[in-house]
């Protein structure tokens, strides 16, 4: 695996990641299809996601939640508005409550993923555009103390090449 | 925590900030060295006033500051609260990075099991 870019623009509250794959793009479709196989990658190690509805036609509705290290759950749901497979899948991703369900007001994000084939692999690319800053905000206090410490580690970094 | 002190609004007022392209050139150019408001005013085919608005905007959201410097304002860019911003980004782009180690860690079982 390799990640090719990854892109940040705090104007337009988007972010663009590539990466590319030894795999064929049937291969890497898979892991967004097969829910079993979703679940060991979607959510943290620390926070593992389960999904216990998976339905990955357009239109289809997704719920799922995230288990924590003290065992507490944090549900969130899909909605699969395109599927071109094995190349486009668009997908929106939104917070629920404790039902599993959708909450009323709450913004989702909206994903756009590409699967392009290459040499032998095949390049993913996924744009996330956030509605608003708390939905980023969110999303990120959502099981990442992981990256959280690694981000910590990267400030220390800024600033010592800022010294 | 750095990263986490933002209060309700901050961050809002800070994107809003910075989803203007004048705002951003404003910013730049503060964060470069301190210009007065006129000599800002100056570079852009709008009003005094106009540009004005737009720093006071910057201002709100903690991304410049102003100096007075005997009759004028100077405003200077304040590069910890755009470091913030990007950092938060930034957390969600290594939140990727990780899934795709994952991703390929279940591709290569994969092939390991069929070959």
């Amino acid at each position: 695996m390799t990640v090719l870019d990854s892109t940040t623009d705090p104007a337009t509250l988007t972010m663009t990641f590539v990466a590319e794959f030894d795999a064929a793009p049937e291969a890497v479709w898979q892991v967004w299809e097969d829910p079993r196989k979703l679940e060991r990658w979607w959510g943290p190690p620390t926070y593992p996601a389960t999904f216990t509805r998976h339905e990955f036609v357009e239109g289809g509705e997704c719920r799922y939640h995230m288990t924590g290290p003290e065992g507490d759950q944090h549900h969130a749901w899909w909605r699969i508005e395109s599927i071109g497979k094995p190349h486009t899948l668009e997908l929106t991703d939104g917070f629920a409550g404790d039902d599993g369900e959708p909450l009323p007001g709450d913004e989702p994000v909206t994903m756009r993923v590409t699967f392009e084939p290459t040499d032998g692999g095949t390049r993913m690319t996924t744009v996330t555009h956030f509605v608003s800053t708390e939905q980023l905000e969110k999303m990120l206090e959502m099981g990442m103390q992981e990256g959280m410490r690694l981000a910590m580690g990267q400030i220390d970094a800024v600033l010592a090449s800022a010294a | 925590m750095v990263v986490d002190d933002w209060s309700d609004g901050e961050l809002d007022r800070v994107f809003h900030a910075l989803a203007d392209p004048t705002r951003r050139d404003i910013l730049v150019r503060t964060m470069r060295a301190g210009e007065s408001v006129s000599s800002l005013a100056g570079h852009y085919r709008m009003s005094f006033a106009a540009v004005q608005k737009h720093v006071a905007v910057l201002e709100r959201a903690g991304l410049v500051n102003k100096q007075r410097h005997g009759r004028e304002q100077i405003v200077h860019g304040d590069p910890e609260t755009l470091r913030r911003a990007t950092t938060l980004l930034e957390r969600y782009e290594r939140l990727w990075t990780d899934r795709a180690t994952r991703i390929a860690g279940i591709l290569a079982d994969e092939e390991g099991n069929t070959t």
